[in-house]
């Protein structure tokens, strides 16, 4: 079809004034736009705040939706598994693959057991979360892979603590909004997590490739020793994980390294647990000037206020 | 076209005997679809990989499209920070692309003024191809291999998505254009 009669501004002045108005506002709005992605790619967390304000709105909805999406999938299930043997089926299957999560992770807590023996007082007592709360969604149509949740700054929420379901870890806090957060998902191509083998003693890192694919990179090269099915788990290098949470299993070996698919699925999670920052003293040291000492207040024991911010993209976590 | 549109005129969206459109429902509609369908991607599934095309973006070559002359040129604007705010890129990139795609595709207009839907489709295949690899380019992340190889499938249903919400827009323009009964 031809363009509106309304674009043909014949011999009026003031309508070829008002199209000519139109091509600059909107000239105009396209450098206003390059301005903008320039500071947000210089500085990431510059409209943070912009973003949190929004979410917040909008949590109501998000929150309903996480509630239909995991009572659907639920739904889901329970057909399929009365197709196949009764719904007992899936509950059992779903049980099953928990308890060989939970396994491999024990794997992991004895290997640490042992080494650890010498080392007599450590407090490592259990971690209570700071929140739980919900998933809320993730960013499904960009590149990025950000996610959200339900709890913000009201309820303690620091950027830079890990989240986890409980199936394993699902990313860790980049934006903090009143009462939701931005979550730097595993897949995301910025993340980068150090990480043990469940069992045997093999550090590695686990990348995000912004596909549901991660990326193994072993640190040692050689012969490489990974088989098909291995589970890694958080080794606690960086200070921000706990070590031997699950992360990840090897779906594919490759010549340098492996393919892995995350544990904690973020389609198939519903709650969510925020934990602090595992060693945030020791971060803050990590980020003083080499030749400053440390002083008191940078290894005292951590005020959530002054926890170290992480950088929102790059760097190891 | 024009005798066409003065058909259409007599049919259906004029002004009727004691019958009326709303100002707001009729200047509202092609904003507020536009809004929720960039809200809409990050709502029901929440993916390890991007899979959801950028439904509003599509949705507003959709207006733009099915309904020339309703969007002014500078659209983009509002629209691409609302985008923004809730599309996990980094702040501006939407507002550039989406200014940039209305200006290209008025100018494409002014010298092509006649085209059927085909070459719509044709257009706006390749302004969501532009703007999904501008986006990855915008993301902040290094582009690799195995980033644009995850995009190709959003590529595709975005694609493909054109003419389902070419149609979704002209059941909304009829939404739109809907007569109220005047009280006198």
């Amino acid at each position: 079809m031809a363009p509106p009669a309304s674009r043909r501004s014949g011999h009026s002045r003031r309508a070829q004034y008002g199209i000519f108005t139109g091509y600059v506002v909107a000239g105009f709005g396209a450098l206003l736009g390059a301005g903008l992605l320039t500071i947000s790619l210089v500085n990431p967390a510059a409209f943070g705040g912009l973003r949190g304000a929004a979410h917040d709105v909008a949590r109501p909805v998000g929150e309903a939706s996480a509630v239909t999406r995991s009572e659907g999938q639920g739904f889901f299930a329970s057909i399929a598994g009365f197709i196949r043997a009764g719904s007992q089926n899936a509950q059992l299957k779903r049980e099953m693959e928990l308890a060989r999560i939970r396994l491999a992770e024990a794997d992991a807590t004895k290997q640490e057991n042992a080494r650890l023996k010498a080392l007599v007082g450590l407090d490592d007592a259990q971690r209570q979360p700071v929140a739980i709360t919900r998933f809320i969604g993730s960013t499904s149509s960009s590149t990025r892979r950000f996610g959200y949740i339900g709890a913000g700054s009201a309820d303690g929420v620091r950027p830079g603590m890990p989240v986890r379901s409980p199936r394993g870890v699902v990313g860790r806090v980049l934006e903090v909004g009143r009462h939701s957060a931005r979550v730097l998902l595993l897949t995301d191509s910025e993340s980068v997590l150090p990480v043990r083998l469940s069992r045997k003693d093999l550090v590695a890192f686990i990348e995000g490739r912004g596909s549901a694919v991660l990326k193994v990179r072993l640190i040692n090269l050689g012969v490489n020793p990974l088989k098909r099915g291995d589970v890694f788990v958080t080794s606690g290098a960086g200070g921000y994980y706990a070590p031997g949470i699950a992360v990840a299993v090897v779906t594919k070996v490759t010549g340098d390294g492996a393919e892995a698919r995350m544990i904690a699925d973020p389609a198939a999670t519903d709650f969510v647990a925020v934990e602090d920052i595992y060693q945030a003293a020791a971060l803050r040291a990590a980020q003083l000037p080499p030749g400053e000492p440390l002083d008191d207040a940078a290894t005292a024991s951590p005020s959530p206020a002054a926890m170290p911010a992480p950088q929102p993209t790059g760097g190891a976590n | 076209m024009a005798r066409k549109g003065m058909l259409a005129r007599r049919e259906g969206y004029h002004r009727q005997l004691n019958l009326a459109h709303s100002p707001m429902l009729a200047y509202l509609t092609p904003w507020l679809s536009i809004m929720l369908a960039s809200y809409l991607p990050s709502l029901p599934i929440a993916s390890a990989m991007p899979l959801a095309p950028p439904l509003g973006f599509v949705m507003l070559l959709g207006w733009r499209y099915v309904r020339p002359g309703l969007l002014p040129p500078w659209a983009g604007v509002p629209l691409g920070l609302f985008d923004d705010l809730f599309s996990g890129q980094p702040l501006g990139s939407a507002i550039l692309v989406w200014s940039l795609v209305l200006i290209a595709i008025e100018f494409i207009e002014m010298r092509f003024p006649w085209h059927g839907f085909f070459q719509d489709w044709a257009y706006a295949a390749l302004f969501i191809v532009l703007a999904i690899l501008a986006g990855v380019a915008f993301s902040g992340a290094p582009v690799t291999g195995a980033v644009l190889l995850a995009v190709v499938p959003q590529l595709l249903l975005s694609v493909l998505l054109f003419p389902i919400v070419a149609r979704m827009v002209a059941s909304l323009d009829r939404l739109r254009l809907i007569r109220f009964r005047l009280v006198q």
